[in-house]
C-alpha cells in the first residue's frame, strides 16, 4: 500500500520529462500507476473483506509518536475502486482530449497523478495527521489544476476561492482531529473508532471535523467554489470535482460515522445542511444553460444526498450511501466526459446552441442516457438500486426519518428534472436551432464514457459483485444487520411506489419548466457567493488596517510599542503572581552615594535638553564618570577602573565623529512636538518599571550565592590571583572573555570598513557639501535650516 | 534583603533618559541613549548584586564582608562590549551622514505605503471593487474568457 502511494509520487515527478518527449502520451503513462493500484487492490480484496484489514506502518518521527499508517478495509477498497479506477480512465481520456503539442500536458499529467496518489493516501490513512496531510495535498492539487496557467482573472479567482474555502475547512478539521486524538489518547483512526471518547470536548471536535467535510464536499453555504472550479479542463472536473476529491468530505463523514452517528452534534448539522444542499443544488441545476455548470450543481445536490444518508445513521442508509457513492462516481464521470466530448467537437456547451447531436452520435448518446438514467434513479441502473435502498432505510416510521424522506423525495424530483434537462439539452433536436455540425465523437473517447456507463448497468443486475464491500462497511456500525440485499426487484413495495412517484413528478416538473420561472425566487442577498466575497473582503480590510496601524514604519513608534509590551506583559504577570517577599528599604548605603546620584541624574537629564551635539556627548561622559565613582563606593575597584578607561575612550571616539557633524541637533519638526510628551511618558513608565524590577531582584537575593563563594574561596589556590574579579575574568569564565574579544574584533572590523569605505565611494555633490561642513560652521547650520 | 533607594532612583532616571533618547529621530541621540542605557544596565547589575562591601581581594577581608565579585565581572565584560557597540554605531552614523547628508532615522517607505493603503481603504468603504484587486494592486491583462483546453 505504501509502495503504491510512493509510486504515484515518483511517477508524478518524472511525468514532465516524459511529456516533453512523448507529448500527450504522458497521460497514458500516468494512468499506469492508478491502473496497477486498482488491480492490486482488487486482487487483495479478500484481505479487506475478511476483516483482516492489513496494516502497514512507517514511523517518520517516532520520537513524538508520528507515523504513517495505511489500513486496507472495506471503505478504503470502495474508495480505491473510484479513485484509481476512474483516475486511470480519466488519464487515458485526457490523452485524447488534450490538443497535440499542448504545453500544459506535463504539468497537468503530473498533477493528476500526484492527486491520485494523495487521494489514495487519504483513503488508506489510518492516523489523523497523515489523513490531514493527504487531505491538504488534494486541496493543493485542486488549486493548481483549477488555476491552470492562471492567465485569466476568472481562472485565478476560481482557483483562489477553491483553495481558501477548502483549506479553511482543512485547518478546522486538523483542530478537530487533534482534539479527538488527544481525547482518546491515540492518533490511530481505527482505535478511535473502536473506542470512541466521550466528554465535553468531543462535540466541539466533531463539529470542527464536519466543517472540513462540508467545505470539501461543497455543502451549503460553502458550495459556490465547486461551480467556480468548472473553469478547469473537463477531465480534471470529471475526476476531482465529481468522482474523487469532493467525495473526500463524504468519505471523512462515512469514516467517522460508525462511532458518532448517535451524537446530535454530529447528525443534526449533517442532515440539515445535507438536505438544504440537495434541494438547493437541484434547484440551481435546473436553471443552468451550461452543461458543465448544470452537472456541477447536480454534483452539489448529490453530495448533499450522500451526506443525508450518512447522517441518518442506520444500517440500510449506510449501505445505500456507499452504493450511491459508487453509482455517483460512475455516472457523474461518464457525464462529465460526455460534456468534454461535446465541448471539444462542437466548441460549445450551451444547451441553447446544441441540436441534433443524438442522431449524429448514437453510441455516445446511448452511453450518456445510461448514465443520466442512473443519476435520475431509473431502473435498471445502479443509481436506482441505491435510491431504493435509501428510501427503504428512511422508511422506519421514526418522524425524523420521515422528515428526511420528504426532503430526499423533493431533492430527487429535482434530480430527475435536471437529468432530463441535461439529456434533452445535450442530445435533443431543437426546431429553432440549426443542427450542430460536429465530427465523429471518436472511438477512444466514447469508449472511456462507455466503461463507467456500462458498469452502472452491469452492477445493477449483479449487485452481488460489490455488495460484500458495501455491506462490509455498513457492518462497521454498531447496529444489528437487517436482512436486506441490494437488488433491482424487491417486489411491489412502498419504496418502488415512491420511486415511481419521484420519476413521474420529476418528469412533470421538467415539462412544466417550473424552475426557470422561479428565477428571482431566491433573493440575491441570500446568495452564498456574496457571503464568501464579504468574508474575504472583510479579512483583507482587517489585515490591512491592523498592519497599517502596527507597521507604521516609524522606528520611535516600534520602540514605543516594544517598551509598552515590556511593561504590560511582565507587569501583569507580577500583579497576578501574588505577594512578593518583603524588601527592606534604606535611603543610602554610604553618604557619598547621594551627591554622586544627584550629579548623574542632573547630567542625564541635561543630555535630553542639550541642543549642541558636543554638550550632549560631554554630559554623557559625566554620567559615565559618575557611574564609575559609584562603583568605587560599591567596592568595585576593577570595575571603576575599566569604567573610567572606557568612558574616556568613548569620549574620544565620539569627538572624532561629531567633528564631522553639524554642531547642533536638527530640530524636531513641529508635528512631532506633541509626540514628545507621549515618548517621555512611555520612557518614564518603562524606566520606573526597570527600577521596580531591580528592587524585586535584590529582594529575592539571599546572601552571597554559592558560585561567588566558590570563586572567592578558590581564587588563590586555582588561579594564583588574589583579585577575585580578575580571576573570574581571565580564568574561571575565560570563555566569556574570549567572546568579548571576538565582539571587539568584529566591531572594530565593521567600524574600520565603514569608515574606510567612505574614501572610495562618495557622490561628488556630498563631498562638496562635506568639505564646506568641516571648514565652515555657519555653512553647516545653513544646510540644516534648509532641511 | 535590603535595597538602596538612592540607587533605585538613579536607575529609574538613567533608564528613563535612555529610553527617551532611543525614541528620538536623530541617530546621534539614539546612540547616546544606548550609551546611557548601558550605564544603567551596569548599575543594575551592581544593585541586583547586593549591598556594597569590601573589594573582593582574597585575604583583605572576611568573605561575609566582601562584595559579590560575580556581578562585577559580568559588568566589566558588559562595559567593554558597550564600548564596542558604541564605536560600531558611531561608524554607522558617520557612514549614514557621509552617504545621505543627515543622521535622521527615516520612516520605512514600504510600511508607510501599507498604512496609506489602509487609510484609503477605510475612506472608500462602499466602493464596489473586488477585494483581491484592491489589495493585490496588480492586474494582469484581461484575456478573453477561458477556452477549454
Amino acid at each position: 500500500m505504501l509502495t503504491a502511494i510512493a509510486a504515484h509520487f515518483v511517477l508524478a515527478a518524472v511525468l514532465p520529462l516524459i511529456a516533453r518527449r512523448w507529448g500527450r502520451g504522458a497521460f497514458v503513462v500516468g494512468a499506469v500507476a492508478p491502473a496497477l493500484t486498482l488491480v492490486l487492490a482488487v486482487s487483495h480484496a479478500d484481505d479487506a473483506l475478511a476483516a483482516r484489514h492489513p496494516t502497514e506502518t512507517l514511523a517518520w518521527a517516532p520520537g513524538i509518536g508520528l507515523e504513517f499508517t495505511a489500513r486496507f478495509d472495506e471503505l478504503a477498497l470502495l474508495m480505491i475502486l473510484l479513485v484509481s479506477g476512474i483516475g486511470a480512465l480519466v488519464l487515458c481520456y485526457y490523452a485524447c482530449y488534450a490538443k497535440p503539442g499542448d504545453r500544459a500536458v506535463g504539468r497537468d499529467s503530473a498533477l493528476l497523478v500526484l492527486f491520485a496518489g494523495s487521494m489514495l493516501g487519504l483513503v488508506l490513512a489510518d492516523d489523523v495527521i497523515s489523513l490531514y496531510i493527504f487531505w491538504e495535498l488534494t486541496t493543493v492539487c485542486s488549486f493548481l489544476l483549477v488555476g491552470g496557467d492562471g492567465l485569466t482573472k476568472k481562472l485565478r479567482k476560481s482557483a483562489t476561492q477553491a483553495l481558501l474555502v477548502t483549506s479553511l475547512g482543512g485547518l478546522s478539521m486538523l483542530l478537530g482531529l487533534i482534539l479527538l486524538a488527544s481525547a482518546s489518547g491515540t492518533t490511530r483512526i481505527s482505535e478511535i473508532l473502536a473506542d470512541p471518547p466521550g466528554g465535553g470536548v468531543v462535540p466541539i471536535a466533531v463539529v470542527l471535523i464536519l466543517l472540513g467535510a462540508f467545505t470539501k464536499s461543497a455543502q451549503v453555504p460553502f458550495h459556490p467554489w465547486l461551480p467556480g472550479a468548472m473553469v478547469a479542463p473537463t477531465p480534471v472536473s470529471a475526476y476531482l470535482h465529481a468522482a474523487a476529491m469532493v467525495k473526500a468530505g463524504v468519505y471523512l463523514v462515512a469514516r467517522f460515522a460508525p462511532a458518532f452517528s448517535d451524537l446530535p452534534a454530529w447528525w443534526v448539522p449533517i442532515v440539515v445542511l445535507g438536505l438544504w444542499t440537495m434541494v438547493l443544488g437541484g434547484f440551481r441545476a435546473l436553471r443552468q444553460h451550461d452543461l458543465k455548470t448544470l452537472l456541477a450543481y447536480g454534483t452539489i445536490s448529490q453530495l448533499g444526498f450522500l451526506m443525508v444518508l450518512v447522517g441518518a445513521g442506520t444500517w440500510i442508509t449506510a449501505l445505500a450511501d456507499v452504493t450511491l457513492v459508487l453509482a455517483h462516481g460512475l455516472f457523474k464521470s461518464a457525464l462529465f466526459l460526455t460534456v468534454g466530448i461535446i465541448d471539444k467537437r462542437t466548441g460549445t456547451r450551451d444547451i441553447r446552441e446544441l441540436s441534433g447531436l443524438g442522431s449524429r452520435w448514437p453510441v455516445l448518446t446511448a452511453f450518456a442516457t445510461l448514465a443520466v438514467l442512473s443519476m435520475a434513479g431509473v431502473p435498471p441502473l445502479l443509481g436506482f438500486v441505491g435510491k431504493e435502498a435509501a428510501i427503504e432505510g428512511l422508511l422506519t416510521g421514526d418522524p425524523k426519518d420521515l422528515a428526511l424522506l420528504a426532503g430526499v423525495m423533493l431533492g430527487s424530483v429535482f434530480t430527475v428534472a435536471y437529468s432530463l434537462r441535461f439529456l434533452v439539452g445535450a442530445f435533443g433536436t431543437r426546431p429553432t436551432v440549426a443542427p450542430t455540425k460536429a465530427p465523429p465523437s471518436g472511438v477512444a473517447m466514447t469508449t472511456m464514457v462507455g466503461i463507467p456507463a456500462v458498469a452502472s448497468l452491469v452492477l445493477a443486475f449483479a449487485p452481488w459483485i460489490v455488495e460484500p464491500v458495501l455491506a462490509g462497511y455498513a457492518d462497521t456500525y454498531p447496529l444489528p444487520a437487517p436482512d436486506y440485499h441490494l437488488a433491482l426487484w424487491h417486489g411491489l413495495t412502498l419504496p418502488l411506489l415512491i420511486s415511481a412517484v419521484i420519476i413521474a413528478a420529476g418528469y412533470a416538473m421538467y415539462r412544466a419548466s417550473l424552475a426557470p420561472k422561479l428565477a428571482g425566487w431566491i433573493p440575491e442577498r441570500m446568495s452564498a457567493q456574496n457571503g464568501y466575497r464579504a468574508a474575504v473582503m472583510g479579512l483583507d480590510r482587517g489585515a490591512l488596517s491592523i498592519t497599517g496601524r502596527l507597521q507604521a514604519g516609524s522606528l520611535p513608534t516600534y520602540l514605543g510599542i516594544i517598551l509598552v509590551t515590556m511593561v504590560v506583559l511582565p507587569g501583569a504577570g507580577l500583579l497576578a503572581g501574588g505577594p512578593l517577599s518583603p524588601t527592606e528599604l534604606r535611603a543610602w548605603d554610604s553618604w557619598m552615594q547621594l551627591p554622586l546620584a544627584v550629579l548623574v541624574l542632573a547630567a542625564a537629564g541635561t543630555v535630553v535638553l542639550a541642543r549642541r551635539r558636543l554638550t550632549a556627548v560631554l554630559l554623557t561622559g559625566v554620567v559615565g564618570y559618575g557611574i564609575g565613582a559609584l562603583f568605587i563606593v560599591d567596592g568595585g575597584a576593577d570595575l571603576a577602573l575599566a569604567q573610567f578607561l572606557v568612558e574616556s575612550l568613548t569620549l574620544v571616539v565620539f569627538v572624532f565623529v561629531i567633528r564631522r557633524f553639524p554642531p547642533r541637533f536638527v530640530d524636531a519638526r513641529p508635528y512631532f512636538r506633541r509626540a514628545r510628551w507621549v515618548k517621555a511618558g512611555i520612557a518614564a513608565v518603562a524606566g520606573t518599571f526597570v527600577a521596580v524590577l531591580a528592587v524585586l531582584y535584590s529582594g529575592s537575593r539571599d546572601g552571597l550565592p554559592e558560585a561567588s563563594r566558590f570563586y572567592i574561596e578558590n581564587a588563590e589556590s586555582a588561579t594564583g590571583a588574589s583579585n577575585v574579579v580578575n580571576a573570574i575574568i581571565v580564568d574561571f569564565r575565560a570563555f566569556d572573555t574570549i567572546g568579548e574579544i571576538a565582539v571587539l574584533a568584529v566591531a572594530a572590523t565593521g567600524a574600520a570598513s565603514l569608515i574606510l569605505a567612505r574614501a572610495r565611494q562618495r557622490p561628488p555633490s556630498l563631498a562638496a557639501l562635506d568639505e564646506t561642513d568641516g571648514t565652515d560652521e555657519t555653512d553647516g547650520e545653513r544646510t540644516e535650516v534648509k532641511r | 534583603m535590603t535595597v538602596n533607594i538612592t540607587m533605585v532612583i538613579v536607575l529609574a532616571g538613567l533608564y528613563t533618559v535612555g529610553f527617551y533618547l532611543l525614541m528620538q529621530r536623530s541617530l546621534m541621540r539614539v546612540i547616546l541613549g544606548i550609551v546611557i542605557l548601558g550605564h544603567g544596565a551596569n548599575l543594575f547589575l551592581q544593585v541586583a548584586g547586593g549591598p556594597p562591601g569590601e573589594p573582593a581581594f582574597v585575604g583583605s577581608a572576611v568573605i561575609q564582608a566582601m562584595v559579590d565579585p560575580l556581578p562585577q565581572a559580568l559588568a566589566l565584560t558588559a562595559i567593554v562590549i558597550t564600548f564596542a557597540l558604541t564605536t560600531f554605531l558611531l561608524a554607522l552614523a558617520y557612514r549614514s551622514w557621509a552617504l545621505l547628508g543627515h543622521d535622521e532615522v527615516q520612516d520605512d517607505v514600504e510600511d508607510r505605503r501599507i498604512r496609506e493603503a489602509a487609510e484609503r481603504d477605510e475612506d472608500s468603504d462602499d466602493s464596489d471593487t473586488e477585494p483581491s484587486e484592491a489589495v493585490a494592486g496588480f492586474e494582469a491583462p484581461e484575456a478573453s474568457e477561458e477556452v477549454p483546453r
